[in-house]
Parts: C-alpha cells; structure tokens; sequence
C-alpha cells in the first residue's frame, strides 16, 4: 500500500553486445572461484579425500592390515608418510583405508538432512499456520538434545554400520536444514515474482517447485557443505568413543583413541590422523564460506 | 566563498579488475550558500560524484584523476581520519531512501544526539539541542517524536528525523541524495520546501541530487545536468528549462511530465465497462500486524469503473486505499463486502481455482522492477511462464510469442536468454509488461509502473503503454501517486482519499477544475510549475 520504492534505478544494464543469461554467468562465477587459491586448494584437498576413499589403492601401495614386528612405532619416513603404528603397520595406509566408513556415512547422512530437512522447511514455511507450528516444536525438541547424545542413543539402538551412523547423524543435523529453508520460503514467498507468477495463473505446485524451491536453494546448499564437516567430526567421534568399526579395522576416530596413550613418545599416532580429518573439515568450512561470499 | 571546488575529477568503478568509469573530467563549483541542483539519469554519476566528495565511495570505487577540495581540504586520495572530520561537522548527507536510513533499534533522539555529540556537547545540553534541531527539521511534537523509534514514524517524518541527523552537526553543505524519490508528492513538496527554507535561513549550501529537472528548476540556484559521468550544462533554472544549449537537457525537460491532459474524453460516449468495483470495503482485522492493532477500514464503499479500450488512473496519496482497490479487482485480496465485475463476471466470493479462467482477462504488473521477475528466470522463461502455466502452445509456439512479445515491448529478441540482473529498470519493466501481455488479456493492472524509473525511462514506458494501447485495444487500470504521469496516460481518474473515492471523472475536467480539497491539493505538490510555466 506504501509508495515507498526501494530505490531508484542505479545499476547500469548489460550492452546489448555483451554475452549475457545463465552460461555467461556460470562462467563468470567458476572464473571468479578459479582466482582464490586458497579455495582452489581446499577443493582440490577434498577431491582427494573423496577419491581415496572409494580407491585408496591410487595412493598408497602398502596393506593396511600387515604387521611388522621389525619396524614398530617408526617416525614419519620417505618410506612411511605418517610413520607406523605400535604393531608396525603403515599408518598412511591406515588413514586412506579408515576414511570410506566416513565419508560414505557423511555422504548418506548429509542426503537425510537435505531431503528430510528441504521438505519440512518447505511445508512448515510454505503452509504456515498450524502446521508451521506443530513441525517447528518437533525441531524445536530436535534442537534441545544434543547431536552426539541423540546419535549415540541411536546407533546404541540400532547397532553400528554405514547406514545406522548415517542415520544417527542425519537425523541430528536436519533441524539446521529445516529452520533455513523455512526462512527463506517465508522470504520468497512474499516477493512480487511470486505473486506475479500466481496472476499469471500458475498453481501453487508449480510456484513452490518453479520459484520458491530455486530460489530458496542457495542458503541451504551453503549449509549442506558446512555440515558435512560437521558430520564427518560427529562420525570420527562416534568411533573415537568406541561405537566404531571393531579392530583390525581401521577408522578416523578409532585410529586417534589408539594413539592417544602413545601421545608422548609416538605422537604421530594421533597427530596425523587428527590433522587429515582437520583440514578435511577445514577445507569444507571455507568451501562452503566462499560459496556465501558468492551468492550474497 | 567557493565551499566545493571540484578538477577535473575521474572516478571509476572496479569490476572483473577493469575500471569502468562513472565520472570523467568534472568540473564542479559550490559556493556558499548556493543550492545548486545536479540532474541526470540513472548511471549519470551524479550519486557517484557526491559519494567522493565525502570519501563515501564503495569499496571497489576510485578517484583515478583530478581534486576535490571541500572546505579548503583536498578530499581525493585523503585518509579516512582527514575526511571524518569533513562528515557531519562540514558536510552533511541525507540519504535516499528513509526507510532504511534510520538504525532499526535505537529511539530517533538517540540517533540525532550522536550527531550533536560528535560537536563536542555533553551531559544536559544534548536533549534540548536534539529537540531544537527536530523542531527546525519540522517534525511536530518533537518530544514524543524523539523518544519513538524509526518503525513508529511515517516515511515522511523519518526523512524529516533525518534532515535533523545532518542539521545536528551544523554542516557547510547539506548533499540530499535523491532526498524524496520514496515519497509521494504531497509529502516530497513539504519536506524540500521546509529544507530550501531552512538552508537558506542559516545560510547553508545545498546539493540536491535528483534526475527530475522539475524539483530541480523549483528549487535551485544553479542546475547541472550530467550525463555519463560528464557535465553537460549548467546555468540558473530559467535558462536550463527555458534555453537550453544541449539536444540532451532539451530532451529532459520534454520528457518531464506535465500537468497536460493528452485525452479529452469529455464530450464522447462512454465505452461499455469491462471492470466495474460497486461498493467495495475492505476491513482489515484489528490483530492484522501488517496494518497495526486498530482495526483498520482500509476501503469505505469504493465504485470505480473502467471503460474498455480506456485507461482508468486511481490516484491518491500513499495508504489511502488504491494498490488494495487495484489488488481486490485482481482477485489478490478479498473485499469485505461489495461486488467486482469483470467483463461480465462476479469474482468477489470466488475460490482462486475459479478465478484462474480470468487471469487470462485480467493482467498485473508490479510497481518495483527489480522483484517482479524471477532472478533465477532467464526473460524468455519469465514471459512464457503464463502461457506455461495454461498449457498454450508447444515450446516452439511459446518460444516464437516470446519473440513476438519482446518485439511489442521494443527489446531486442537477443534479450531472451539474460538473466533479470544483466537488465536495467526499465527494461525489466518492460519485460514485466510483456508477462502481461503474453496471455492476450483485455484488461492490464498497473501498480505504480513507473515511480521507481528516472524521468527518460518514465516518458518511454509511458510511450509504450499508450502505443500498446492502441494497437491491442487494451484497458488499463492505473495506479499512481504522480497526478503527472495520470495526466499522461489516463482517460478517467478517480482520486482517492482515506479508503474513499472524492472525486472522479473524465481526466480533462477533473485536473482542470477540480472540486475536491484533496484533489487541489495533489495537484498543487506536483514539481516543475517552473519548467511548465516556461515551457
């Protein structure tokens, strides 16, 4: 009902001779990422961790599993990258081979939390009323436990393995994703494109899956990197407490709790290992604090 | 006394590591005392050039050549500590938009005493200075008014709270950006009129920065009309509107709508009507947050008729009830009580799923042009969405409509595939219209189309509406605070005031003898009686 109009017009437009829509933009953006090396790295350490472990066979020759009586709690070597554990076994290997438990959880866990999370947000926020209300108090009594003790809880209930750790951590993360994507459907759902789009005659499916969807997207894509590094903590502190896989199995966290009684005289047994799950979650936090810089 | 002497000033704008240039080789002098008025359109660097006067550039802008002295102090290229003393204390800035140029969360008083502190006041003497400076800013009952906060105050008092703000620091130069683009003209006559009586009062210089040569010619001693980042011409008001040396301030003062009826449709026959509101009230609930807890009567027995093939203009101050009127028509909005006929058809009491048949009678375009189009759609998927969504055509038939549509608006069919983001304003109003258009409808809602574009842009949009017109026969239901622009484009006009209907009729006999107190008064705030008593 106000005149009030946010501004005037100020930015120029694009020259007409200017290569312009979706792919240009595209472009623009993956050159703008390309040029921040500290990104770049970050990706590329990820990719790494990724690839590792579906074939950890591409980076490193030694079995996991050998014992070596003759070369036990050896320093970090040419010959071995994190040096060997107290039964003389490569810890490198270890790590590259402990890290598919991991991120196949992470990866599970994160795809609960964004369909499972993308959906309330999208029903509380979109419908409001009674049904905000009532899912919001189920995030709420979400929110109020803490994740480590609901994902212990769980996997003591349902016992260990991929999907039970997947689960268990999903289910912790998904009230961030719901309380996102239920303020930016209440953004958009306000904003004149949309009600433009139901003048024109759109149904509301086609609103919510065509407009309020793309548009609400970014926040949470931003948040799903984010909480993969949270995920993977969560996984490697399920196992560092002993709900992980049993030995001789190697895992993140159960290759720290290992280490740590050795910390004074062998301090590359956690060390190491802690360090290559930190700059994983590193890498993620300021992959995913790039992205917020780009799309604000 | 020069106050502001500007050199052969360049600033430019970094973007992708190129500098795009926003103002080239400027020359610009302010004495003191002087309101000199800088007028162009959008991109014209007008915003820019008082940005680097101030140091308030943004981060990515550059002063790559030429001075700037203020006050005797070189300002290009100074240190941040150099200009802080220049802010407040020398120059004061009133920002564009009031809505946003107040701190949410702390009382109005507080925020003028910052600037009164910043003088070096202390302890009791504050509260009474920041009540004399809301006083001189013209805000009745400043006590009260300095304890509320910004949300509580109208458009127009909080630009006034802010006027205060740059007065506080009892400045040289007073730069008002744009100071009354967000209010309607009732309220922007006031407020420029209270400030070009204040800084002539204590002898303050004053740099309005406006692309409406009217506020502009009403106002200043001296006008400069830029263009691209260069100075076109500058002289006194008189000569600017009356003489003009440049093909291009020539173009500006004809593109600055007046107070000219182009339709005289009082001695023929009234088309049949294709939209006719009887009665209509609207009322809103008294816990409706949106409108406060008073139970508001937003519409008290509203009729308006639109004739087909005619524009039909709701004018009005803001919140007396025309954008609820245009929204209840549309179907958007429930009428309390009354009927709203389309083309033959009662839509008050509709579920949406029966209204939806006549969305393809009745058409939208909004008022803000950078939220009406979908970011995330390219133009083509914009324009074709309505055909989309009532399953006309193929893609290939979609795709050669949007061509056809883009042609009708004048935008270049290259244009199909860029993102709303790579368009101006007015283009993106003009892809807007063509949304509009593509489902055929007889009948186009316009919800203040043009207030947000500059003065050139308004003329062709305008331009293009009539053009539309008649060629497609459209009718148009328009809505607009700017009895100018109606006068442009409108057959009949209802003026409106505090959710009633006082006056209306053929646009000729209402503007030319009006009868209502309201009407008198709308028509008297428009700008630029200067540029058309010269004209």
């Amino acid at each position: 009902m106000t005149t009030a109009v946010a501004d005037l017009v100020t930015e120029a437009p694009l020259p007409a001779e200017e290569a312009g829509g979706r792919r240009a933009n595209l472009i623009a953006n993956l050159v703008q990422l390309a040029r921040k090396p500290v990104f770049l790295l970050s990706v590329l350490y990820v990719l790494f961790v990724v690839v590792s472990a579906f074939w950890p066979r591409l980076f490193t020759s030694q079995d996991p599993y050998e014992t070596n009586p003759a070369a036990v709690a050896q320093a970090p070597s040419a010959a071995h990258l994190f040096g060997t554990d107290i039964y003389g076994r490569d810890l490198w290997s270890r790590v590259l081979h402990g890290s598919p438990l991991t991120i196949k959880a992470t990866l599970i866990a994160l795809a609960i939390a964004l369909v499972a999370g993308l959906g309330l947000g999208i029903v509380s926020g979109f419908f409001g009323g009674l049904v905000d209300a009532v899912l919001m108090r189920g995030i709420d009594v979400l929110l109020a436990i803490p994740g480590l003790l609901l994902a212990l809880s769980i996997v003591t209930a349902l016992g260990y393995g991929t999907v039970p750790v997947a689960v268990a951590v999903g289910v912790a993360i998904v009230p961030g994703f719901a309380r996102t994507t239920r303020a930016e459907v209440l953004r958009v759902k306000t904003l004149p494109y949309v009600e433009a789009a139901r003048a024109g005659g759109a149904s509301w499916t086609r609103v919510l899956l065509r407009h309020i969807l793309p548009n609400s997207w970014g926040p949470v894509a931003v948040l799903a990197v984010l909480d993969a590094g949270v995920a993977i903590i969560a996984i490697a502190s399920l196992s560092f407490l002993g709900f992980g896989a049993a030995p001789p199995e190697a895992e993140w966290g159960t290759l720290i709790a290992d280490g740590r009684n050795y910390l004074v005289t062998s301090w590359w047994l956690s060390l190491l290992p802690g360090l290559f799950v930190a700059l994983l979650v590193l890498g993620l936090n300021h992959i995913s604090k790039t992205l917020q810089e780009l799309t604000r | 006394m020069t106050l502001v002497d500007i050199k052969g000033l360049d600033v430019g704008y970094v973007r992708h590591r190129r500098v795009r240039p926003a103002v080239a080789g400027l020359d610009l002098t302010v004495e003191a005392g002087e309101v000199v008025a800088i007028v162009g359109e959008s991109g014209s660097g007008k915003t820019t050039t008082a940005n680097a006067i101030i140091g308030l550039l943004p981060p990515n802008g550059r002063i790559t050549a030429g001075s700037a002295v203020v006050d005797g102090v070189e300002t290009a290229g100074a240190s941040e500590r150099t200009l802080r003393r220049l802010r407040g204390s020398v120059v004061g800035l009133i920002p564009q938009d009031p809505m946003v140029g107040l701190n949410p969360t702390q009382r109005v008083g507080h925020q003028i005493a910052e600037a009164v502190r910043l003088r070096g006041i202390t302890g009791a003497a504050v509260p009474a200075e920041v009540l004399r400076f809301l006083e001189q800013a013209g805000v009745p009952d400043p006590e009260l008014r300095a304890r509320q906060y910004p949300h509580e105050l109208s458009g127009g008092l909080r630009q006034r709270a802010l006027i205060a703000i740059a007065l506080a620091g009892r400045p040289k130069l007073i730069i008002a950006d744009e100071p009354t683009s967000a209010l309607d003209v009732t309220v922007q006559k006031r407020i420029l009129d209270h400030l070009g009586g204040l800084v002539r009062e204590q002898g303050i210089s004053l740099v309005i920065i406006t692309h409406d040569l009217a506020v502009a010619a009403d106002r200043a001693d001296r006008i400069v009309v830029m263009r691209d980042g260069r100075l076109v011409e500058q002289g006194d008001p008189a000569t600017i509107v009356s003489a003009p040396r440049e093909s291009y301030t020539r173009r500006l003062t004809a593109a600055t709508p007046r107070l000219a009826p182009r339709f005289d449709v009082r001695d023929q026959a009234v088309p049949e009507p294709i939209l006719t509101l009887t009665e209509v009230s609207k009322t809103f609930a008294g816990n409706d947050l949106r409108r406060g807890a008073r139970g508001f009567n937003a519409l008290d027995k509203v009729s308006v008729t639109v004739p087909r093939g005619r524009t039909h203009a709701l004018v009005g101050e803001s919140g007396c009830g025309k954008t609820t009127t245009l929204r209840i028509a549309l179907g958007l909005e429930t009428a309390t009580s009354g009927s709203v006929v389309l083309d033959g058809d009662e839509i008050v009491g509709r579920s949406w799923n029966q209204l939806r048949p006549l969305r393809r009678k009745a058409q939208l375009v909004h008022q803000d042009p950078f939220a009406t189009l979908d970011p995330k759609f390219t133009v083509g998927q914009s324009i074709t969405e309505p055909l989309v969504s009532f399953r006309i055509g193929n893609r290939r038939s979609r795709q050669e409509r949007a061509r056809e549509l883009l042609d009708q608006v004048q935008l270049p069919t290259s244009y199909l595939d860029r993102l709303p983001t790579e368009l101006s304003g007015g283009q993106r109003q003009r892809v807007a219209i063509a949304r509009a258009l593509a489902l055929r409808p007889d009948l186009i809602m316009l919800d203040e189309p043009v207030s947000a574009l500059d003065v050139l842009v308004q003329e062709q949009i305008l331009q293009l509406l009539t053009d539309l017109q008649a060629a497609l026969g459209l009718s148009y239901l328009f809505v607009s605070h700017d009895l100018a622009v109606v006068a442009e484009v409108a057959h009949t006009v209802s003026v409106m005031s505090h959710g009633k209907v006082v006056e209306h009729g053929p646009v000729a006999e209402v503007f030319t003898s009006p009868r209502s107190p309201w009407t008198r008064e709308l028509i008297d705030a428009i700008p630029g009686r200067r540029v058309v008593d010269a004209a």
